[in-house]
């Protein structure tokens, strides 16, 4: 067993990036839209449908969002939707999460986008971190995102998790050194935190983005994905001229509740974020 | 529990490590927007306590604006009525705003003065650490916002009124159950905002690295004069030290220096008390070490009341001070490490303490101390009459007026 998993890491350890089904969707030579939304909100059933509608409407990656009680990366939004799915009647978290994204594979079928889980750290270590890859492992999950899990403590979850995208975040306040050191541990993307959008600042936070890509594309070849604040299809738009990906959470979740909505609002990012400029000019294309 | 990996009582008491752990607690769990400011504040503080102007202007500062060293008062009628040899007081109650938790923002607020920070924010429970650093502000000239539950605030509000005299805003969060774990995650999520012009004054011994170490190296001079003033008194070290704990800082202040300078074999038992709130059997309690797991919340790893998602539990107690879920990550170590024993006290008890030291000794103390004094009559079943006990008295009661005339004492 241990021999295998051996061999198996450093296969991965070669090749994983390459390999990547995340940074696979990233390289269809235009910048990739990736959807947030809420697992469990507003209740399990809706939010598979709404997680469809997503997908049909041209999202090119889902980062589903595991409800957790002290979301302290998040905004009010995100915040209340993870309180409503906690609250249900036996709770939803990890394990419910996991078996959504099953479903949702089951339900898209070969054209499934990936999806990446947005979770907090606690979930995975209570459930266990070698018990929680492996389970996402069979559910066909391909990556994650752990806001509260800074690259030098993410040591014991990169060794249980071979197989597993581990997407790190980057803030317009990291170091160099840790621009580096983020973007190195990194697989899948690079999510490149903004704060655009927010209270009408998008001038200068615009500024700030595009310098933190340029700092990222400086020691990375991974995709590098904007998030944060961004809201409409004309703030997507503009963002995809200067990043490979653009992230967009709160905007589909406030319409969570309603599929119809989540399919309209999606198509509409999706139309200008594939329209626009920069996908990758350097990346090599998919085979 | 790896057993192996732990100091033995007869190494030095070195935690914590140079990433902030204590054993497996304690650390660094945040998101990557802090992480260049908690790095930017480790380096402050190791400058700080480099430098002899800082520690110079620090002490003046405890000297003639605090008034340190706290009386160390003997608590005789007190102690014949639990049944003790002697009972030692440890006066934080006297400090200006209340609690010694001032000694941790005068402490924080001057190397953030030098970072160059014009503003500072904090999280408070029972208000005393938001008093404390509303104080602090006023004193250096820092704007202050503090972040506070809506429940603690309605339970708190002579505190409230204090923050706002002082010139902080005070911002309410109605998040989840209106207390402390509320305004801890507020005010982590406002700093990741505002973190290039914002210091965030933690206010317990929690938090991701240094902020426990910071805490600890502030609030130690609790334990630090207990033990000189013991020995101007030329008493014998007494049988058990005695603290509340709910974040653990006092706690930590006045066990450190027990750990770190006094050898095993002459230590005194170390008991911290936690909140049992309405009783153990209940889900109405914050006694994260007696009945909590090992998890994340707000940064460190600890041992926390949490579901079985890994959500954290709404913890509960009178007090507005001891009702939070997690607890400091040195006290988790030092649980399994058997350098502390820790128990739980509940309402009840509390209140008859609060009123016992009011009736036998004329001092109202705060109801978090109100635990740690509750814990007398077992120690004195436990040690015998001949046995003295040092209790940190870390706040007094003024607060608390209405919480226990609603709770039906003094008639």
């Amino acid at each position: 067993m241990a021999a295998e998993q051996q061999v198996r890491l450093g296969a991965d350890g070669a090749g994983a990036r390459a390999a990547s089904a995340i940074s696979a969707a990233f390289q269809r030579g235009r910048p990739a839209l990736i959807v947030y939304l809420m697992a469990g909100y507003p209740d399990p059933p809706t939010s598979l449908t709404s997680l469809v509608a997503a997908a049909e409407g041209g999202a090119d990656l889902i980062e589903l969002g595991v409800p957790y009680g002290d979301p302290v990366a998040d905004g009010p939004v995100i915040a209340d939707a993870a309180r409503v799915a906690c609250a249900r009647e036996g709770g939803f978290g990890l394990t419910e999460t996991i078996d959504l994204a099953a479903k949702l594979r089951s339900a898209l079928g070969a054209g499934a986008p990936p999806i990446v889980l947005m979770t907090y750290l606690n979930p995975l270590m209570r459930l266990g971190l070698a018990a929680a890859a492996e389970r996402m492992r069979g559910a066909g999950i391909a990556g994650v995102i752990v806001p509260d899990m800074p690259v030098e403590a993410a040591r014991p979850w990169l060794a249980a998790s071979h197989g597993l995208d581990t997407v790190f975040l980057a803030a317009p306040t990291s170091t160099p050194e840790r621009l580096q050191a983020l973007a190195k541990a990194s697989s899948g993307f690079v999510y490149c935190v903004s704060t655009l959008g927010v209270t009408g600042e998008r001038d200068r936070l615009a500024d700030g983005v595009r310098e933190l890509v340029a700092r990222l594309r400086a020691v990375t070849d991974l995709p590098v994905a904007v998030g944060f604040g961004i809201s409409t299809p004309s703030q997507a738009a503009e963002v995809a001229d200067l990043a490979d990906g653009v992230i967009v959470g709160s905007a589909v979740v406030r319409r969570q509740a309603d599929p119809e909505a989540v399919h309209a609002f999606v198509t509409a990012l999706a139309e200008a974020v594939h329209g626009s400029g920069s996908a990758l000019p350097s990346a090599p294309q998919a085979p | 529990m790896p057993g192996s990996l732990l100091p033995s009582a007869e190494e030095a008491y070195s935690s914590p490590d140079a990433q902030g752990f204590f054993g497996p607690y304690g650390g660094t769990f945040v998101p990557e927007t802090v992480m260049p400011a908690l790095e930017e504040l480790a380096r402050a503080f190791e400058d700080a306590q480099a430098d002899a102007s800082f520690s110079a202007e620090l002490d003046a500062l405890l000297a003639d604006y605090v008034g340190r060293p706290s009386p160390l008062y003997q608590a005789d009628r007190l102690a014949s009525e639990v049944g003790l040899g002697t009972v030692w007081l440890k006066r934080e109650d006297l400090n200006p705003p209340g609690a010694p938790t001032i000694i941790n923002t005068i402490g924080q607020c001057l190397p953030a003065k030098r970072m160059g920070k014009r503003r500072v924010i904090a999280e408070t429970g029972a208000g005393q650490h938001g008093v404390a650093t509303a104080t602090t502000a006023a004193l250096m000239g820092l704007e202050c916002s503090i972040f506070m539950g809506t429940e603690d605030i309605r339970r708190q509000a002579l505190n409230v009124y204090k923050m706002r005299l002082l010139g902080a805003e005070v911002v309410p969060i109605s998040d989840g159950t209106g207390t402390l774990a509320d305004a801890v995650t507020a005010a982590l999520r406002h700093w990741v905002e505002r973190v290039e012009d914002t210091f965030y004054v933690l206010g317990s011994a929690v938090g991701p690295h240094p902020y426990p170490l910071i805490v600890r190296h502030f609030q130690k001079v609790i334990g630090e004069e207990a033990i000189a003033q013991l020995r101007a008194k030329g008493a014998d070290m007494p049988d058990a030290v005695v603290a509340c704990v709910g974040g653990g800082s006092n706690a930590i202040g006045i066990f450190y220096p027990f750990l770190r300078d006094v050898p095993a074999d002459r230590r005194p038992l170390l008991v911290g008390a936690e909140a049992a709130g309405l009783g153990l059997e209940t889900d109405k309690h914050g006694a994260a070490l007696t009945k909590g797991t090992p998890g994340v919340l707000h940064g460190f790893y600890s041992y926390l009341l949490q579901d079985e998602a890994g959500n954290p539990k709404e913890a509960y107690s009178i007090s507005a001070g001891l009702d939070y879920p997690g607890v400091g990550p040195e006290h988790s170590y030092l649980k399994d490490t058997g350098l502390v024993r820790y128990e739980a006290v509940t309402d009840r008890e509390a209140l008859d303490a609060f009123a016992l030291l009011a009736r036998t000794e004329g001092i109202i103390p705060a109801i978090e101390s109100a635990h740690a004094l509750a814990m007398l009559p077992r120690l004195a079943a436990e040690l015998g009459p001949e046995a003295s006990v040092l209790v940190n008295v870390s706040g007094r009661g003024d607060k608390d007026m209405d919480i226990v005339r609603e709770a039906g004492l003094g008639g």
